[in-house]
């Protein structure tokens, strides 16, 4: 929409220079300092480099607590916006830093875009198994062979991995990071798996809905769609350890790990995803960055088609709805893999980079 | 709206929002009239980061323990013994229990902040400040059924014998009025009111930054006062503190806050020096520092410093003018150069060699120079050369309301039957002079209690 404009363009500021002004204030201040990660690591600093304001967006988990409970924010001429602004400065290093660039710019802003191309996926897999078809197997493989799925979809997980890999290579050298080391990674994990920086600091969540109310609502949301993602990843990458390693193809019963993990992550997946779709308009869109709420909206709704469609899959498996709901499936998961690094997915990879790297600066 | 509150009160910061929360809870009808817009709601508290609690062993986020007496000593110190002591122990014996009453009512607490260990023992900080505090506390409120009025000003309490009979207000440019059976009233002090300060100061208050809310204009005060209402504290004075001379007029807060002065030089307009820079450690001398510049002419000092102490000191929120001689330094600074030159030449010179310690009383002092600084005195000698502009900038005036230990409000014949004071508005009987850090949220917050529960004994 060419209304939405950032917090910064107005006074002629780029989004990282108007994020080193507020940041300078929250410094003079601190406040803030017990919500997150962000202020901690702000306070060791006097000087901010770009590097340094990107570090510190990235660690932003835009819980809002800063904001409801600053002093300057507008009216006040201070103007502290600080979610809004680490927010623009964030999204524009998941587009600086991502490889190929402009596609990246166009997915992130538009969900028109992402739906388009989600659809382009439908149509692809429908094609795919009207016209190339199945040379006969079991289950879904009668609907598409398991060599063509294999086709289409190694290379659409392999070139976005390829494509992150590249861009964290690019991010991590730009906030100055450090050879990795054991201690700071597990210690980022143990951070990003409970999302500690969405608890506001005293444990009672972050603000979203409700103004300043604190509520767990969004970290529960967020939760139950990173851990049921990451199922339904374990549940795919058991399936294809079963079937080269332990020659065990597809169809699995329900008690085999591919499809206890599946379904478990799939309703995790689904509800997670449901809850911060319907969460998402009720939160101050101007304490986001508003250029790309379309974008993250449809993103999210893409994973919730996902995980309904593959859980709708597992039901109505034996029916003859089975082989439109596998196109509908193979599309949505087509779409989501070719879409990771230049959606809203690639912001894990960033976080869990800034992460380790403020675990790095803590151990000095 | 509600149009037969049992209570009114008139105020929206932390003492007013203590006493409405206290009154609801026994299931008094209270409305808070809060003259400034939501935005704005909350007065000076908003702006406050800690409280000052008193506590006999480890308590939530305190350390160690502060006992009453060291608590009251601590007290004397500052006032120079100007404190009504009954009151005083009443407050500081408050705060113990009040810390576990205010997580109660939804305030979160953090570990002192970077730069402030020296309080960790003694202040509580709020998580996410002053206006975190407010926001739980209007949420509690509001829970309970506390309704509140933004922009509502409170004009006017009819005083009739012993007992409040009306309260005139003006919302969304209309005048209204209500007969509450109490009133509290919690609207702070004067220093909002530039023009009421010039009068009781003197012309020189005119170029005064006042630190916190606008909203805080004293006209509940006056009005009272006007009518018979008895008064503590010095009508003429105000705690000021010297903050960055580039802060805005209104409400700006701890950010503006300058902490380089003993580091540095400070000379007035004229490029001269009139006063030890070094004399105390800074928490001692911030106070101090507001009147001598308030004395100078034009009241403006500007501090110097060289690029050894550039990271001494917490960074403020307007960034240093910066040169790489005194003379260029003196121009931007709009200072006469040679003058300067001289004033930091003939300073340089009466250093002596010694060891430097930031963080205590050095003893490194100058020699033969007039005024003399007693402690940190380094040569500045090291480009780039850094300049900061100060102007007095006022925390709070010091006239309030009378009270007794029920915060009941004392009029022309005795006591006020329906009206209760709290918070800054009466704090001058506890605080005559001097300022006690965290000790302003500690009597709003006690005396907001009090006022609360013994308004709501009255009306239920
Ligand atoms: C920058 C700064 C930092 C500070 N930091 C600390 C700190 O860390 N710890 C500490 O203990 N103290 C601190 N203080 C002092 C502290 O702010 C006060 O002591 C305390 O907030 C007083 O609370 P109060 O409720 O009495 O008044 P306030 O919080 O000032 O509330 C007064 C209320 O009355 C309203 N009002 C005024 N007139 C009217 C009217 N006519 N009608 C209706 N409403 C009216 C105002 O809008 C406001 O809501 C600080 C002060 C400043 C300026
Ligand atoms: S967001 Fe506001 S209150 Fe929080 S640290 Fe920054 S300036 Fe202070
Ligand atoms: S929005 Fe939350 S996570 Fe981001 S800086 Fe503010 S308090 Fe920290």
């Amino acid at each position: 929409m060419s209304t939405e404009s950032t917090t910064a363009l107005a006074d002629g500021l780029t989004p990282t220079e108007e994020a080193r002004r507020q940041i300078e204030i929250c410094n003079a201040c601190r406040y803030c300092e017990g919500y997150c990660a962000v202020f901690p690591a702000i306070t060791k600093q006097k000087a901010f480099a770009d590097g340094d304001i990107t570090q510190l967006a990235n660690l932003c988990h835009n819980c809002r607590g800063c904001y409801y409970a600053c002093q300057y924010t507008e009216p006040h001429e201070f103007a502290l916006n600080l979610p809004k602004v680490l927010a623009e400065v964030r999204q524009e290093s998941w587009q600086d830093h991502a490889w190929p660039q402009g596609v990246a710019r166009a997915f992130h802003r538009s969900g028109v875009a992402i739906a388009a191309f989600v659809i382009l996926g439908f149509a692809l897999m429908f094609a795919a198994a009207r016209w190339l078809g199945s040379s006969g197997g079991e289950g879904f493989y009668a609907v598409l062979s398991h060599n063509m799925m294999v086709a289409i979809f190694l290379p659409a997980f392999v070139l976005p991995l390829l494509s992150i890999t590249i861009s964290m290579r690019k991010f991590w050298h730009h906030i100055g990071g450090k050879p990795i080391g054991v201690r700071a990674s597990l210690a980022a994990l143990k951070d990003a798996a409970r999302m500690k920086n969405l608890s506001g600091g005293h444990g009672e969540g972050c603000n979203f809905e409700d103004e300043d109310h604190f509520t767990q609502l969004r970290r529960v949301g967020h939760q139950l769609t990173m851990w049921g993602f990451l199922l339904c990843f374990a549940a795919t990458s058991s399936g294809t350890v079963m079937h080269y390693l332990f020659d065990m193809p597809a169809p699995y019963t329900f008690f085999s790990l591919p499809k206890l993990l599946g379904v478990s992550g799939g309703i995790m997946l689904a509800l997670g995803t449901a809850k911060l779709a319907w969460l998402k308009p009720k939160g101050n869109k101007n304490l986001g960055d508003t250029r790309v709420w379309g974008g993250e909206m449809a993103f999210v709704l893409l994973l919730f088609v996902v995980a309904v469609t593959g859980l709708a899959l597992y039901w109505a498996g034996g029916t003859g709805l089975m082989p439109s709901l596998l196109a509908l499936h193979l599309g949505a998961v087509l779409a989501f893999f070719l879409l990771m690094p230049f959606s809203k997915m690639v912001h894990g990879f960033y976080r869990l980079a800034s992460l380790v790297r403020d675990a790095q600066q803590k151990e000095g | 709206m509600m149009n037969d509150p049992d209570i009114v009160i008139v105020g929206g910061g932390n003492a007013a929002l203590c006493a409405a929360i206290t009154a609801a809870e026994t299931g008094a009808r209270v409305l808070i009239l809060e003259a400034a817009p939501k935005d704005y709601r909350g007065g000076n508290s908003r702006h406050t980061r800690n409280f000052r609690c008193m506590h006999d062993g480890p308590l939530s986020v305190l350390t160690g323990s502060y006992d009453e007496e060291e608590y009251f000593n601590d007290l004397l110190l500052v006032t120079k013994g100007k404190t009504d002591e009954h009151l005083a122990r009443i407050a500081i014996r408050g705060s113990q229990d009040s810390q576990p009453w205010m997580e109660a009512h939804g305030i979160r607490f953090q570990p002192s902040l970077s730069g402030t260990l020296s309080l960790s023992r003694t202040n509580a900080f709020f998580l996410g400040g002053g206006k975190a505090l407010v926001n739980a506390y209007y949420r509690t409120a509001e829970a309970l059924g506390v309704e509140v009025l933004y922009d509502a000003h409170v004009d006017h309490l009819e005083l009739n014998g012993d007992e409040i009979t009306r309260v005139d207000y003006s919302y969304q440019g209309q005048n209204h009025s209500l007969s509450p059976k109490g009133v509290v009233v919690a609207s702070g002090g004067f220093q909002g009111n530039i023009e009421w300060l010039t009068r009781a100061w003197g012309p020189a208050a005119a170029n005064f930054l006042i630190r916190g809310t606008p909203y805080n204009r004293g006209a509940v005060l006056k009005d009272l006062l006007d009518q018979g209402v008895q008064s503590v504290g010095d009508p003429t004075q105000c705690h000021a503190v010297a903050i960055d001379g580039r802060a805005p007029k209104f409400d700006g807060g701890i950010v503006t806050r300058l902490d380089c002065v003993p580091f540095s030089v400070v000379v007035n307009k004229h490029a001269k020096r009139f006063y030890n820079e070094g004399e105390d450690v800074w928490p001692k001398r911030y106070a101090i520092w507001g009147r001598l510049v308030a004395a100078q002419d034009d009241q403006v000092a500007f501090s110097i410093i060289d690029s050894k102490s550039k990271d001494l000191f917490m960074p403020s929120v307007f960034p240093p003018v910066t040169a790489d001689s005194i003379a260029e330094l003196a121009e931007k600074l709009g200072l006469d150069p040679d003058t300067l030159t001289a004033t930091v030449d003939e300073f340089n010179a009466s250093c002596r060699d010694g060891e430097f310690k930031p963080t205590e009383l050095d003893n490194l002092a100058t020699e033969g120079l007039e005024p003399s600084k007693t402690n940190w005195a380094r040569p500045i000698v090291d480009p780039p050369f850094l300049g900061y502009s100060l102007r007095p900038g006022v925390t709070f005036t010091y006239l309030g309301f009378k009270v007794d230990e029920t915060a009941q409000v004392q009029g022309p014949n005795g006591a006020v039957k329906n009206l209760w004071a709290a918070g800054e508005t009466m704090a001058g009987s506890i605080l005559g002079q001097g300022y006690l850090a965290g000790f302003g949220m500690t009597i709003g917050t006690v005396f907001g209690r009090i006022a609360g529960k013994e308004a709501a004994e009255y009306v239920n």
